[in-house]
């Protein structure tokens, strides 16, 4: 099974009121050096079998029809993953 | 006596509202369902306020590609007079029979209000019972309101008319839920398609809309429906 990684951001010149709510709170934590956050979008497209071009083209445009919403967000990744390295953590590793 | 239909999506909530509206305007509600890619030889669209599809992806993101929406577009490209309501007001954008889009306000808090708005364009399918630059108060109910595009579709829309509805804005006030130049509601250039966050379908019959103290009869949104079934019968 291959998989496809999709990333949307808002467009820089949109209020991004929910990175605003996070930034807010992350000081109160003690995360005092993040001095802004921008709050974006994941997404993971599987397919039966690899990830080729043609795969690839067509979440492209997926990403431009449905993912996002060119007028208020920006498509910036587009890109095949290892199946495991979709479900991998930093603080868990690899196991 | 014109039939408006009124599209239920999963997760509308203000179908019956605007049912109800049509009816108190005298014309005749037809419900739509969005699973059904039929018009049902209906006059003119309603899609109402809500959360279709829980607002999942983005408001009015999934509703867009709902099968009722391939003949309403259609529909409304060739004249057939629609109006968003909120949620509806997010689909029109996400289908892009409108421009711009709707973000979360910016204050970040839901905002629920009865709204005093100042009709721009007073020509379109769905506001021309009203005056130009006449004032009207309606309740305002949403959390992602924000109506955002960039500079050159704004200027557009303002060097147009197709601004058709505005926040009015006490002296150093803000807008409610941080709009672009205080933008409630928008046209396209035919007049027929029109997309409004407020709610006028909430403010149809005195005693059940807008508080006495907004110094209306709390029926202001009446003519939004009764302009339509105006324009039907004429």
């Amino acid at each position: 099974m291959g998989r496809v990684v999709v990333e949307v951001m808002p467009k820089p010149e949109i209020l991004d009121p929910q990175g605003k709510a996070v930034a807010g709170a992350l000081p109160r934590l003690g995360f005092g050096r993040f001095t802004g956050v921008r709050q974006g979008k994941r997404f993971e497209l599987e397919v039966d079998g690899e990830v080729t071009a043609e795969v690839l083209e067509d979440a492209a445009r997926a990403a431009e029809v449905l993912l996002s919403n060119p007028v208020i967000e920006d498509v910036v990744r587009v890109a095949p993953v290892e199946a495991d390295a979709a479900t991998t953590t930093l603080a868990g590793g690899s196991a | 006596m014109g039939r408006v239909g009124v599209v239920t999506f999963p997760g509308s909530l203000d179908d019956g509202d605007a049912a109800r509206a049509v009816r108190l305007a005298g014309g005749e509600p037809v419900r739509l369902w969005h699973g059904d890619a039929d018009l049902r030889g209906v006059d003119a669209v309603v899609l109402p306020g809500g959360f279709s599809y829980g607002d999942y992806l983005r408001c009015g993101a999934i509703a867009r590609f709902a099968p009722v929406m391939e003949p309403l577009v259609d529909a409304a490209r060739g004249g057939l007079p629609v109006l968003g309501i909120c949620n509806g007001f997010q689909v029109l954008c996400e289908a892009h029979l409108l421009p711009g889009a709707l973000v979360r306000n910016d204050h970040r808090t839901f905002v629920c209000t009865d709204q005093r708005l100042r009709v721009e364009n007073a020509a379109t399918a769905w506001t021309h019972e009203y005056a130009s630059g006449e004032e009207v108060v309606v309740p305002l109910k949403n959390g992602e309101g924000g109506y955002l595009a960039d500079e050159a579709t704004l200027d557009r829309l303002e060097g147009e008319g197709l601004v058709a509805l505005r926040y009015v804005v006490p002296e150093g006030g803000r807008n409610p839920n941080g709009s672009a130049r205080d933008i409630a509601g928008v046209t396209n250039a035919a007049g027929n398609v029109v997309g409004l966050m407020p709610h006028p379908e909430h403010a149809v019959e005195a005693g059940y809309g807008p508080d006495p103290r907004s110094g209306t009869a709390g029926t202001d949104g009446l003519r939004v429906f009764s302009s339509v079934l105006r324009q039907l019968v004429s």
